[in-house]
């Protein structure tokens, strides 16, 4: 499959990421080099193969009891907030 | 021998018959760091104070008659993507440059609880995303056998400051050979454990169904010492298995007489240097010398890995990452027009050029349209590399291979980035797997001629007896660390490759 720069602008879009022009450029370049050798998957039959999104198959619905217990304290939670106001994170208006 | 350069086992029993003190050790390391640091690049963070803190609080307890840990005292380095209660963690990334987590990652914690003595933060590829450390957000780290060459990556901080005696054991994180690779570059011991036997919990995510936390030192039995310091179930880490954690230590001495080694031939195909082939089949012929059996295996899938990884760690990251977005920690960017903006810069400001990469590459795999054809194929092709594994393992007990493709790169010599890619070839098989993986020094061999590269030719000292290290890789079944150790340590006390020491200060390869 080949990779067009549009796609690359919808990317990172939803990616959240202000590429460059050149980055673009760039982008489109090495994503199609690196997805090209990715086609080499296509190579196998994988019809009725399971896929294995995590190997410990062993474990399922991990859960713990329903209790409290102690978390980050207010003051800790915030110490590395780039900007924060009466106790909560600051970030841009975001509704009229 | 130099303090800085003795095995954990040893140091314990000196600082336990109190031949030397846990801040004598100590400043031997921080000197030893002082005196080799600007030339090799290890750390992002020294922690001088907080280790003799650790230190003189370890001299003590000893001296009120306390029985400790037989790792307390002994100076560690973290690579700085675990995190550490009040000690800068910035993943070798801009976005993280001044973040101070605000608690302990569980190894981080286990290990204080052991008395170890932490002597700064290593330096690795950006969130780990790489083979080099040359994608740190910061700097590179110098491979001490040659400082014109890379250390390998994710983990190279950790690697480098274990072969050069900054500290005696290290800690690094291996997504697909981000231990192993480094390890056999710089001529130390990295075990990347079960995917399940070392808790996450503190380990900045980069692909979560891969990542595991694994020691580095220079010999299987210090490696051994460590994990079993860190193993464990964490009701912190969901993914971390509720199974018996052994004494590593204990069964390192059975030897491998019986033993019934695999070897893959698709591991010693195309793409691996006649010097790392020869010298794996020689470490192979050591330990048919010792007692085992070895025989060629055929793993037909192995050639798909690192496709089918990289879609899948870049997918995980590209979710894993979403995090960075300037509001709770980090780095935000300066001008921004409204929130969207705002998340957008601070990603394209913080973010360097691999990172931007493996999110690009993930979010288009995940994204409507490509899911079935790249996602869901790759978890496929997963499953059938995994059988090739479960196959192998029905006949053998352990898996030998190289680690790596070949000796130490130069720095800047690969700048496509699937000629990276191309270094984890042998390790990654082994993260979809989930399986124990271990690197350890099998011989030296002169560096390559980089083919076809400008200014990559050859760097100083070839052609005047440089000699780099490889790495061997042995593959074990899952939570059976204890044979993959076994194996690493009856090699060690047949050979003496682990004993050789890079000649970063002194002429000629020092032999100790």
């Amino acid at each position: 499959m080949q990779i067009r720069r549009e796609d690359v602008d919808h990317v990172a879009d939803l990616a959240r990421l202000s590429l460059s022009e050149e980055e673009r450029e760039k982008m489109t370049r090495e994503l199609n080099s690196i997805l090209g050798h990715v086609d080499k998957l296509n190579e196998l039959k994988t019809d009725g193969v399971q896929p294995t999104f995590h190997v410990l198959a062993s474990l399922k619905n991990v859960t713990r009891k329903d209790e409290v217990i102690h978390g980050l304290d207010r003051d800790r939670a915030l110490q590395n907030a780039p900007s924060q106001k009466s106790g909560c994170f600051a970030v841009p208006k975001t509704v009229e | 021998m130099a303090l800085y350069y003795k095995s954990a086992k040893e140091l314990a029993g000196m600082l336990s018959r109190r031949e030397v003190s846990a801040v004598e050790l100590t400043r031997a390391a921080l000197d030893r760091a002082e005196q080799v640091e600007e030339k090799v690049k290890s750390f992002v963070t020294r922690t001088p104070d907080l280790a003799l803190a650790q230190a003189e609080a370890v001299d003590r307890r000893r001296a009120t008659g306390e029985t400790l840990s037989s790792l307390a005292g002994i100076p560690v380095a973290i690579k700085d993507n675990m995190n550490t209660f009040g000690v800068r963690t910035t993943c070798s990334s801009k976005i993280l440059a001044n973040y101070i987590p605000p608690y302990d990652a569980t190894v981080v914690d286990r290990l204080n609880a052991a008395g170890t003595v932490t002597v700064g933060k290593t330096n690795l590829d950006e969130f780990a995303m790489g083979s080099s450390t040359e994608n740190s957000g910061f700097f590179t780290t110098r491979n001490p056998w040659d400082t014109s060459r890379v250390p390998g990556g994710s983990s190279g901080g950790s690697a480098a400051a274990v072969a050069v005696g900054e500290a005696v054991i290290s800690l690094g994180s291996d997504t697909g050979g981000s231990i192993r690779q480094p390890a056999a570059l710089c001529g130390v011991t990295g075990l990347k454990p079960t995917y399940g036997r070392v808790s996450r919990y503190g380990l900045v995510a980069f692909a979560s169904s891969l990542d595991q936390i694994g020691p580095f030192g220079r010999t299987a039995e210090d490696v051994a010492l460590a994990l079993s310091a860190i193993a464990g179930h964490d009701r912190l880490d969901s993914t971390s298995a509720p199974v018996p954690v052994p004494d590593f230590t204990a069964g390192l001495n059975r030897g491998v007489k019986g033993l019934k080694i695999g070897i893959p031939r698709e591991y010693l195909a195309a793409g691996i240097s006649p010097a790392v082939r020869e010298a794996v089949l020689r470490a192979v012929e050591v330990l048919v010398g010792l007692g085992a059996e070895a025989e060629e295996v055929s793993m037909p899938h192995t050639e798909y890995a690192l496709s089918a990884y990289y879609v899948i760690a870049p997918a995980e990251a590209s979710s894993n990452l979403a995090r960075y977005d300037g509001v709770r920690y980090g780095v935000r960017a300066g001008e921004y027009s409204d929130l969207v903006d705002m998340f957008s810069r601070t990603r394209e400001e913080g973010f360097g050029p691999e990172v931007k990469r493996r999110i690009m590459l993930g979010t288009y795999a995940l994204s409507s349209g490509y899911y079935d054809a790249y996602y869901l194929k790759a978890q496929k092709v997963r499953t059938l590399v995994n059988k090739d594994f479960e196959e192998a393992f029905r006949r053998f007990d352990v898996l030998v291979t190289p680690t790596a493709p070949s000796v130490a790169f130069g720095i800047g010599q690969k700048t496509d980035p699937l000629a990276m890619y191309l270094e984890d070839v042998c390790t990654i098989p082994v993260n979809l797997a989930g399986l124990p993986g271990m690197s350890l020094p099998c011989g030296f061999a002169a560096p390559e001629p980089a083919a076809g590269v400008a200014g990559g030719g050859p760097t100083a000292g070839d052609g005047n007896g440089l000699r780099l290290p490889i790495g061997l890789q042995i593959i074990g079944k899952a939570f059976d660390e204890e044979t993959v150790l076994r194996v690493g340590h009856a090699f060690q006390q047949a050979t003496d490759y682990h004993k050789q020491r890079p000649a970063l200060d002194a002429k000629g390869g020092a032999r100790q």
